[in-house]
């Protein structure tokens, strides 16, 4: 029986300071800082009413020095569970731990809030300094990319290299759906004087099918082994060849189409024939610039099949899967349902006519105004305006926001993502560290995935390991919560 | 063989008639799409970073993973 597919989405944001000093560690504490010490700390915060201009002019108090940026304290775990940093030069948001795909959603739109969040408090705290921006997307166009990883609780006892396996034709094909598109190329993996447009922004970057490196020699499969859980029991499925996603569709597609394929591995069902492409990393960059969906890949066994036709395979056999065995590793019957009917609907749309997705997936969103944009202005292919709407689609700023102006399909509404920014979700581990966090912020000095430490002030530093992501509920410790008036007593209580 | 299979199954059943009844309204819909486009094209025009050429140039992000 497949275990429950607990996940999360870690995002590097893109970030970017006209007319600043281009040091993007500053940048990145600078957003990070500015929201530990305002936006955190004071959750009734209104930033509705204010404006960066204003604000220069309110919160500079006179006589005092302008706030030093800590760049080595960028470092900060939120009460909704998550944990926002910053990873080498850009601001990261790592999702709490989530028990469904459209939790995740939910948990990875807040993430864009408290970046959004992040920008109106560092015009707060460092007045004066040119603004943040931030955009959520994964590539610069000068061949630089960073990441949107996903992670999966899978089974220990199943073999590295049977999951690697399956998961080779799904990452190779499901960018059909979740890729976030991108004008032009950057790479030498495609021929640019061809590539006027891609479906992914991340595809071209990859060069091996499996290894270790996140940074270099990007590979299909990572292979990092760090489970944040008890090793004997999980693994964590590191996935490294996703686009962030704005896209709500997008994002519970890739979430849950990718939960199905590890439940199925678990449960040691498979396609009926053998899904592999005989080059997967030719056959990546392939999909993501064949927008006509129509180009067929080889396949190991010497066969073909587009994109396209291998996404039904999977999506047909995880049909039967669900019949057969149900959607418990998905959360549920009606999150699964969710996942397998948006799957079919979705690659039917992209079988008939892709632009009738143009509310749901970013790529076809983005091609849309992308291709209205060169028609009103006569753009040629390769004018920096068609960069300009690929990058402006994801910037964060709502008055900005190409992608707000798409007016895409909705799956979550603003005032569950508003509460998800601060309330972590019930259902996991995540519930017992960000109610930890906000009951009692000064007793609890570290934060970890699958651990708190409490100073309690007198006794040595009490260590709470938490190492089932499934445990730590609202279910198993909200009755305990309430009834401990101190961490002091919390532990008593957890220690009896 | 099984390629030709998975193709008939994934196309519905329904696609045919669907077309002939909605024929007469292509022409209006493909108006509306129009008039849509357009529409967000003038909000586009609105919103897009003045100096696009410098915006671009100047989007650069190094040390990602």
């Amino acid at each position: 029986m497949a275990i429950h597919k607990v996940c999360g989405i870690e995002t590097e944001y893109g970030i970017h300071v006209p007319g600043g000093d281009g040091n993007p560690i500053t940048a990145s504490s600078m957003l990070v800082n500015a929201y530990a010490t305002e936006a955190e700390r004071r959750t009734d915060w209104d930033f509705e009413d204010e404006t960066p201009a204003n604000d220069a002019r309110g919160f500079t108090r006179e006589g005092t020095l302008a706030p030093v940026v800590e760049t080595h304290l960028a470092n900060t775990v939120l009460t909704n569970g998550a944990r926002y940093y910053v990873d080498h030069a850009h601001p990261e948001y790592s999702s709490p731990e989530c028990a469904d795909p459209l939790s995740l959603v939910l948990y990875d739109k807040a993430g864009e809030e408290v970046l959004r969040r992040s920008m109106r408090a560092a015009a707060h705290v460092f007045p004066g300094t040119p603004p943040v921006v931030v955009y959520k997307n994964n590539s610069d166009g000068k061949g630089n990319s960073y990441g949107c990883h996903e992670n999966y609780l899978v089974d220990r006892s199943v073999p590295f290299a049977k999951i690697a396996a399956a998961v080779v034709p799904h990452f190779v094909t499901r960018q059909i759906f979740t890729g976030a598109g991108k004008v032009g190329a950057e790479t030498t993996a495609v021929d640019k004087s061809k590539v006027t447009y891609q479906i992914s922004q991340r595809a071209e970057f990859f060069e091996e099918v499996i290894g270790l490196e996140t940074t270099l020699k990007r590979p299909i499969v990572n292979t990092r082994d760090e489970p944040h859980a008890d090793p004997r029991r999980f693994r964590r499925l590191h996935v490294i060849v996703g686009d962030a996603n704005l896209s709500e569709v997008a994002t519970l597609l890739k979430v849950g189409t990718t939960a199905l394929v590890l439940s199925m591995v678990e449960d040691d069902v498979a396609p009926h024939r053998d899904l592999t492409p005989a080059d997967p990393v030719r056959a990546m960059h392939q999909v993501s610039t064949d927008l006509t969906l129509g180009r067929p890949l080889t396949m190991a066994d010497g066969s073909t099949a587009t994109a396209l036709a291998v996404q039904w395979e999977l999506y047909t056999t995880a049909r039967k899967y669900a019949d057969h065995h149900g959607l418990e590793p998905l959360g549920g019957d009606d999150v699964g349902e969710q996942v397998l009917q948006r799957w079919e609907a979705v690659l039917h749309g992209l079988e008939q006519d892709p632009s009738t997705l143009s509310r749901q997936l970013d790529w076809v969103a983005k091609l849309r105004i992308v291709e209205g944009y060169r028609e009103r202005h006569g753009c040629e292919w390769g004018d920096s305006r068609l960069s300009a709407v690929d990058l402006q689609y994801h910037d964060l700023r709502p008055e900005r926001s190409l992608y707000a102006l798409v007016g895409m399909e909705r799956l979550v509404d603003d005032a569950a993502v508003a509460a998800a920014v601060t309330t972590p979700p019930r259902d996991t581990r995540a519930w017992f560290r960000g109610q930890c966090l906000a009951r009692w912020p000064e007793s609890v000095v570290t934060a970890n995935w699958d651990s708190l430490v409490f100073d309690l002030g007198t006794d040595p530093l009490r260590r709470v390991p938490m190492m089932d992501p499934l445990r730590g509920t609202a279910a198993h410790t909200e009755a305990l919560l309430e009834s401990s008036a101190t961490p002091a007593q919390l532990l008593e209580r957890l220690s009896a | 063989m099984a390629e030709r299979e998975l193709k008939r199954r994934s196309v519905p059943a329904r696609t045919e008639t669907e077309v002939v009844e909605e024929a007469p309204a292509v022409s209006e819909r493909g108006e509306k799409i129009k008039a849509e486009l357009d529409d967000l094209m003038d909000e586009i025009d609105e919103v897009l970073e003045d100096n696009a050429e410098e915006f671009v140039r100047n989007y650069v992000q190094k040390g990602g993973q």
